[in-house]
């Protein structure tokens, strides 16, 4: 938890930046001495999932350097959630190997978070119960901190039952920030909400990544909504990695309306 | 419009209470014409003052008190059992798999079938009447608590996992609020058991308790006592039943059934 208390400054910091969006040298420079603090490089080598005869991932090799933001876009069935799975520790690949920091993964790791398609909130605990859901110590002002920065303060007592789609989703995301984590998965956290609920999420997510600095992966099948966020954007089909295009564009980025945007979008469309 | 409605509301809220009043004011005045004896149906009036007497005496209490002290303990110990299998049950395959057919073999059998057995063991002591209330309660428990267990949303325990919470927490704060609707029908469902268990019980063998009161009342032909008794016993079921409404009120105030209406933020 000290290392909590270690980011907390820096979190403010971000904020100020945040604030002054304009300054793309200066954020830039900030985000890489960042990179250095949270986020942690996956890589992954020749890794394979099989189900009985049924092969869902043949062979991936992916080197994502630390704090980098990784969309994968795919068909459903594609391998999408199999892939995540395997990053997150909740499935053993049964070939090649992933590292997370250097260190091969072997089950769950703390410093790994995934969050669900569908929020996943115990409904039998308040909101600010369930961002603190690990506990541990302090963890109420913690996760009281964290729901202000997803904008939700004075939502802390309210059963999840009441929440809306998006507000759900923003508990979801503050619980796995409490915990600081390096490499963030996102499973089409999105993809069950109204557009303009997406399009503020996109927003806070965006945000919350330049602030935290960890390894982003987001499943999604919404190429418009890969080319807005990520980095790097991967077309997963039939268990191979077709696409790997960088988007070197600055943010934020409008989804629809710039032809930079329309470009990527298309190259990738026609991937999938 | 007002007259209406104030008649619309006296309706809706007397009415339930129309016919029970009609059915006591008949009989009361079948009784008092004597078209009913004594002997066989009392007038409610008798009946309330054979309520009286007993409770001024100290007999109705005392019987009271030795009846629920019976139920309570039979509740706790057979409640615990039924609980304790379901939840190894539910979370570890293997104690399913040793007990679970042997316990749906053992339900089968109508506990109060085995009355003769439990005089024979334990003779007509207290011990006979709590252990068929622990037999009875015992089942309800178990079935409402393995079921509960096993149907607790496989995402949520995924999620505790990934989220890093131990097998301790993950039982505390993921595995028994979910299963805890169900446990709470389990009881419900027990507590009706458990006071007919204990009514037959006692009116085969006692000398204390409702049971024994009725039993020996019948001896002396008092039939107000015998009400007396029934009218008790239906007064702790309904008493237990409003304790375990309000027990999920406060355990289920998480459950949109349990809560207040209020617009959608």
């Amino acid at each position: 938890m000290s290392r909590m208390a270690d980011v907390a400054p820096s979190l403010n910091g971000a904020e100020v930046y945040a604030g002054s969006a304009p300054d793309v040298a200066g954020a830039a420079a900030e985000r890489l001495r960042r990179t250095h603090e949270l986020g942690q490089p996956v890589s992954l080598r020749s890794v394979a999932r099989a189900f009985g005869d049924r092969r869902v991932l043949t062979g991936i090799d992916l080197e994502v350097p630390a704090g980098q933001f990784v969309a994968i876009v795919g068909r459903s069935g594609g391998g999408k959630t199999t892939l995540m799975r395997l990053i997150v520790g909740l499935d053993a690949p049964t070939a090649g190997e992933i590292d997370i920091g250097g260190r091969p993964v072997s089950g769950l790791q703390p410093s790994v978070r995934l969050l669900f398609q569908d929020a996943r909130l115990l409904p039998w605990q308040t909101v600010i119960g369930n961002v603190g859901i690990a506990r541990g110590p302090d963890w109420e002002k913690v996760a009281a901190r964290t729901l202000a920065d997803v904008g939700l303060a004075g939502r802390e007592n309210d059963w999840p039952a009441i929440l809306s789609g998006g507000q759900r989703q923003r508990v979801a995301l503050a619980r796995a920030l409490v915990s600081e984590p390096a490499v963030l998965l996102l499973d089409e956290p999105f993809g069950a909400l109204d557009a303009l609920t997406r399009i503020d999420m996109h927003q806070l997510l965006e945000r919350i990544w330049q602030q935290h600095r960890f390894t982003a992966f987001l499943i999604t099948h919404d190429v418009a909504e890969a080319v807005a966020l990520a980095d790097r954007v991967l077309v997963l089909r039939e268990g191979e990695l077709v696409l790997d295009a960088r988007i070197d564009l600055p943010r934020p980025r409008r989804m629809h309306g710039d032809p930079e945007v329309a470009r990527h979008q298309a190259a990738i469309l026609s991937a999938v | 419009m007002t007259a209406r409605r104030l008649l619309s509301w006296l309706v809706e809220r007397a009415g339930p209470w129309l016919l029970p009043v009609v059915l006591v004011a008949v009989w009361e005045t079948a009784a008092r014409l004597e078209l009913i004896p004594a002997r066989i149906l009392p007038a409610p009036s008798h009946v309330a003052l054979a309520f009286w007497e007993t409770a001024r005496t100290g007999a109705l209490f005392y019987h009271i008190g030795i009846s629920t002290q019976r139920a309570l303990l039979g509740l706790l110990i057979g409640g615990g059992i039924g609980f304790v299998l379901g939840v190894v049950n539910g979370i570890w395959r293997p104690a399913e798999t040793l007990l679970d057919s042997s316990l749906q073999m053992l339900r089968t059998v109508p506990h109060l079938a085995i009355i003769p057995l439990v005089i024979l063991w334990f003779g007509i002591d207290e011990e006979a009447k709590i252990f068929l209330v622990v037999i009875g309660v015992l089942f309800p428990i178990y079935l409402n608590t393995f079921h509960g267990v096993r149907t607790v949303d496989h995402g949520l325990i995924e999620m505790a996992r990934v989220y890093g919470l131990g097998r301790v927490a993950l039982f505390w704060r993921v595995i028994l609020p979910g299963a805890l609707p169900s446990v709470l029908v389990g009881l419900r469902y027990a507590l009706g058991i458990m006071w007919l268990t204990l009514i037959v019980s006692e009116t085969i063998s006692a000398s204390s308790g409702i049971g024994y009161m009725t039993m020996n009342a019948r001896e002396f032909l008092q039939t107000d006592v015998i009400l007396v008794g029934i009218i008790v016993y239906a007064l702790l079921g309904k008493l237990a039943d409003a304790l375990t409404r309000v027990l999920e009120q406060w355990a289920l105030a998480w459950h949109p059934a349990y809560q207040p209406a209020r617009p959608p933020s």
